[in-house]
């Protein structure tokens, strides 16, 4: 039998007001503004969108006011909203090549063609708090310098060369999609890929840092990490050409792992690949080890049994939507289940009190 | 104009109306003074595009993520029709777009080319060298220091 109960809406209704107070705050403060956001917290709105899975540095500065910072419930205010959006098309491909960067770091070469670009980093900062941000103050432009060149080749792109790197299967097939389909297993490296770019920084971090303590062991180097922005050129079908509708910001991670060889193939380098939208450096290296990680099989590695390398566990367990809604739904009403265990726990207690008192007899 | 040629030409006219910023644009078109009459072949739209990354930046297409775009498109009186397709939910910024597309085939083409096309265009490359200039200032002059071992 199923027992509906109802109640609770004035409490509700009360409480949802109480959160909008707290969401505004003090009111001798000014209202926070997601423009605000958008330009200040950055970084904040770049992780809303690629775990969001929609590029819209608007719609996630407001998702994060919303929120009052909690990411997450940002990131699922923006996945529910995603799904009320009619799909006009498919992007072409971007090409990372052809990136506008504001940085771009090789871990592995130094004199590399187009040059270290530190840009807007916090690498090399010292980590201490900066107690004059307490006051408000002008922070000075920026410095300027006379840029050298345009644009910057793939580091990966030099050892492809002499054959030192693994290449990238070429294809142009339509990739599977997630949104459109449920994930089935096993997945081939675009799905992956997808899960990967929209899954939890936190949960990919994680596994990432596994694979370099000695599960799933595949000595990553930072091959390249680039952050810029790249035109998204679409297909118009109504006009039978192509138009560059955007530019928007990508970080992108390309790692270079050992790889001894195999009885067919010589040794060479393999690859490992992070894309995530905005500036998104921490995430993008994470995704780059796991995916590489995860290719174990078609490079003919052992399986060591580590939970990066085990796609079922990665690709099930990275969606951190899935995973808070599953995880805090326990938070809600379970008054029937829990019933029904106490009733049993209580009846188990009553026949083994019976039993013990028969045997005594 | 061969039609290859002025299919390129209008593909990079829209691309310069879609990446410009909604306010300069709307300002911009104001000041030229036309407000044609038109009707609507479909109202403004907001929507989704796929974008698709590369695996390895060069191997085979996957999904990356959505990016929310606004599309619409109108006719003119003349029967002159423009197309936009715009970044973002601005839906007046969408309409102003196709209002150019459509303008930019005929007569007041040259206008709109000096009056909208070209100072959104300068303000793209201005944005554009700025990141550069500052990415170029961040760019590592590696030195070698003299060791004593070498003397």
């Amino acid at each position: 039998m199923y027992v509906a109960v109802k109640g609770g809406e004035r409490a509700i209704g009360n409480a949802h007001a109480w959160l909008a107070e707290s969401r505004r705050g003090d009111p001798a403060l000014p209202e926070l503004s997601t423009a605000q956001i958008r330009a200040k917290l950055a970084l904040a709105t770049a992780r809303v969108m690629a775990e969001g899975s929609l590029y819209d540095p608007d719609l996630a500065a407001l998702a994060i006011k919303q929120a009052r910072g909690d990411l997450i419930e940002a990131i699922f205010l923006i996945r529910a909203y995603r799904t009320t959006l009619p799909r006009f098309g498919h992007s072409r491909p971007v090409e990372t090549a052809r990136m506008a960067c504001i940085r771009r770091i090789s871990a592995i070469f130094k004199d590399v063609p187009g040059g270290q670009i530190l840009g807007p980093t916090f690498d090399y900062t010292h980590r201490l708090l900066e107690f004059r941000l307490l006051a408000e103050g002008d922070t000075p432009p920026a410095p300027e310098a006379q840029p050298l060149a345009p644009e910057c080749p793939h580091v990966t792109g030099f050892l492809g060369r002499e054959g030192l790197i693994q290449t990238e299967p070429a294809g142009e097939a339509r990739p599977p999609d997630l949104t459109r389909a449920p994930l089935e297993l096993p997945a081939e490296r675009a799905l992956r890929l997808q899960a990967l770019a929209r899954g939890d920084e936190g949960f990919l971090l994680g596994l990432a840092y596994s694979t370099q303590r000695g599960y799933g062991r595949n000595h990553p180097f930072v091959g390249e990490l680039r952050v810029g922005m790249v035109a998204v050129v679409l297909d118009i079908p109504e006009l039978g050409f192509a138009v560059e509708i955007a530019e928007i910001e990508l970080t992108e991670c390309e790692t270079v792992n050992q790889f001894t060889g195999s009885k067919t193939e010589p040794a060479q380098f393999t690859r490992g690949y992070g894309l995530a939208f905005g500036h998104a450096e921490r995430k993008a290296i994470a995704m780059a080890l796991v995916d590489r990680a995860l290719r174990w099989r078609e490079l003919g590695e052992e399986d060591t049994g580590a939970p990066a390398q085990h796609e079922e566990f990665v690709l099930s367990h990275c969606d951190n939507i899935q995973a808070s809604g599953f995880v805090e739904h326990i938070k809600l009403p379970h008054y029937v289940d829990f019933q029904s265990e106490l009733e049993l726990v209580r009846r188990l207690r009553r026949d083994a009190a019976a039993g013990s008192e028969a045997a005594a007899e | 104009m061969p039609e290859a040629a002025s299919q390129a030409a209008r593909a990079e006219w829209m691309s310069v109306l879609a990446k410009a910023d909604a306010g300069a644009l709307a300002a911009a078109f104001d000041a030229l003074g036309l407000a044609p009459e038109f009707d609507w072949l479909r109202r403004p739209e907001i929507g989704a595009v796929m974008v698709q990354g590369r695996a390895g930046g060069t191997g085979a297409p996957f999904n990356l993520g959505e990016m929310t775009v606004t599309r619409c498109a109108l006719k003119l009186a003349d029967g002159r029709v423009g197309h936009a397709y715009v970044p973002g939910r601005d839906r007046e910024k969408a309409r102003i777009a196709a209002l150019c597309d459509a303008l930019m085939q005929g007569a007041e083409a040259d206008a709109v080319a000096t009056a909208v096309l070209e100072p959104m265009r300068r303000a793209a490359d201005d944005r554009r060298a700025r990141l550069a200039r500052k990415a170029a200032a961040t760019r590592v002059d590696f030195f070698t220091m003299v060791r004593g071992e070498d003397k």
